[in-house]
């Protein structure tokens, strides 16, 4: 059975504002969830869902109101802890007076890791974000997106073994994307266990064994990406040529989007045998039949849209 | 403590990269017009002159590098959010302040000692009298230094909860309520309530004592500074930097990083 790389238990972050700070504005409530070893797992949910929050939680740059946070067994408030991980912020900046090499050279001294080893690892991390050739050039001359590779870098300098990232496509181009992509896919295969952010759905499906959708500092759902899709209604699409005007197989029609002489018509998986046999009995002519699955951008939008119908109940006040 | 040293590297490194220290030669190069100046325009008192303007110099630089740089210490590191990667690191928060701390003190003291020998070239140049300046000169070079590790703490302190123009105000207010403590003790007034006057003497305990750190009169007379002095000088600004470096670190444990 695989242990838990990241264990979550009701993470709780309000932070107070107005008069006095008399009121709370709940940025995350009663977060429970967990990420096992070796696992890369995405974080998703719209901007101010509680992404960045959770994220901040873990690494230990903001404090819990409630709640417990573990990572590989040792409590987030355990500087220990901070050994065994990589991080990299949303939308990174970094000392613009250090060139690439220098920067990741200091993150990596952090680590105590003798000069040589540092040497090779900052090579080795120049080489895997396409910066080798950028390594003397300070990083004020950076763009926005070889910063983001730099920050990428400086998280895995140290062959960290858990890797939280916030938002790792931020600002990339396809190429870089890509790279991204890549790299975390090679952490996978390195056995890293990678805990990303991101609202950029693609990505997730394409990378993720597991993935959580946080909507309104809530988690409202945890799964294979395969899996938590399948959790919406899914059915069958036919499509099928039909010419005639038989009275009887009007219903089916109306329901249908034409095109020419063909029609799209969904139905649901238990509807599809009488659906057929009603299409062949009028003499349309069944030209495909098939399965209609729903996106992950399908379900994250449904669970936006059902959070915003309740919103009031993310913020809470206070006395 | 290996981390604060890698964090002070790194600031002494930063004001290296930011051409801080360009100063530096500029004030040798001032010190060296101004003591074959002085020499022309002042009879026997030269090197009176050369001490009182070179010991000013050193201390205004040296303040202004300490308030300016110093309130910026940790609120520029927040705002540019460079803070956040290096404290997902195995850092904890008051190593990291204690490397900002050195590192600026680093700076400073690389500073003062440049412009102590631009100083000391200036007095060489225009030296008359066989009376040994050196050694006064030196303690009040080493009071400014101390002085200024003062003010880079209040400066590191402010740096942690305010904004860097409100800490300017604060830094430079308590540096100013500092230079008239002894003032402020022995103020009487027959106006002033019973009470009042209990504030201000305890005020006058708990601001910065910056007035035990100005020897420029003795070393420009070339007098004697007591060994005493310089015990009691030493021990009441570790000890009051030590306190306000352990006030900054827990108020910067303490907040979120949002």
């Amino acid at each position: 059975m695989a242990t838990a790389a990241i264990e979550i238990e009701n993470l709780t972050k309000d932070y107070p504002f107005g008069f006095l700070n008399l009121k709370k504005k709940m940025s995350l409530e009663g977060l429970s969830m967990s990420v096992e070893e070796g696992e890369v797992f995405g974080f998703l949910g719209p901007n101010g869902a509680g992404k960045t929050t959770t994220i901040k939680l873990l690494v230990g740059l903001i404090f819990p109101t409630a709640g417990t946070a573990r990572v590989l067994g040792k409590s987030i408030s355990d500087i220990s802890m901070h050994a065994d991980i990589g991080y990299l912020p949303e939308q990174p900046y970094f000392y613009d007076y250090l060139t690439a090499a220098e920067l990741l050279d200091y993150f990596a001294r952090f680590h105590n890791l003798p000069a040589q080893v540092r040497k090779t690892r900052v090579d080795l991390m120049l080489k895997k974000v396409g910066l080798e050739t950028a390594r003397k050039i300070q990083l004020r001359k950076y763009s926005k997106g070889m910063l983001q590779r730099v920050g990428l870098a400086q998280a895995i300098v140290h062959d960290p073994k858990v890797v939280i990232l916030d938002e790792p496509m931020s600002g990339l181009d396809p190429v870089g994307r890509r790279e991204v992509r890549d790299i975390i896919l090679e952490l996978k295969q390195a056995g890293k266990t990678v805990l990303f952010s991101t609202h950029i759905l693609s990505d997730a499906e394409m990378l993720c064994d597991r993935v959580g959708v946080i909507v309104g500092g809530k988690l409202r759902g945890v799964g294979a990406p395969d899996e938590i899709v399948g959790m919406k209604a899914q059915g069958m699409e036919v499509l099928f040529e039909y010419a005639g005007a038989a009275a009887g197989l009007q219903p089916l029609l109306s329901k249908a989007t034409q095109t020419g002489k063909r029609y799209h018509l969904q139905v649901p998986e238990s509807a599809l045998y009488a659906t057929l046999q009603e299409l062949g009995g009028a003499g349309a002519r069944i030209l495909s039949v098939t399965q209609v699955k729903s996106t992950l951008e399908e379900y994250f939008m449904h669970l936006v849209e059902a959070d915003r119908a309740q919103a009031p109940a993310v913020e809470v006040s206070g006395k | 403590m290996r981390r604060a040293g890698i964090v002070a590297l790194n600031t002494f490194r930063e004001a290296v990269r930011d051409r801080v220290l360009y100063n530096l030669v500029f004030f040798a190069l001032a010190m060296i017009a101004a003591s074959i100046l002085v020499g022309q325009v002042s009879i026997g008192i030269e090197e009176m002159v050369i001490v009182s303007l070179g010991l000013s110099a050193i201390s205004v630089i040296g303040l202004l590098m300490a308030v300016f740089i110093g309130v910026g210490l940790v609120s520029k590191e927040m705002d540019k959010r460079t803070l956040y990667a290096i404290l997902a690191k195995p850092v904890r928060r008051w190593e990291f302040l204690l490397g900002k701390f050195g590192g600026l003190l680093l700076t400073l003291t690389v500073n003062t000692v440049a412009m102590a020998a631009g100083l000391f070239l200036a007095l060489r140049l225009v030296k008359q009298s066989g009376d040994p300046l050196e050694g006064p000169v030196l303690i009040a070079v080493y009071f400014i230094l101390l002085k200024l590790a003062l003010v880079v703490a209040l400066a590191l302190l402010f740096s942690c909860f305010t904004t860097p123009l409100l800490s300017i105000l604060y830094t430079a207010g308590l540096y100013i309520a500092g230079l008239f403590v002894t003032d402020m003790r022995n103020f009487q007034s027959q106006t002033m309530s019973r009470a009042l006057q209990t504030l201000l003497r305890g005020l006058s305990y708990l601001l910065p004592n910056f007035e035990n750190f100005d020897v420029m009169a003795s070393a420009a007379h070339g007098r004697a500074i007591p060994g005493v002095l310089i015990a009691q000088n030493t021990a009441y600004a570790a000890l009051y930097c030590a306190v306000l470096l352990s006030a900054a670190a827990a108020i910067l444990t303490r907040r979120n990083l949002k």
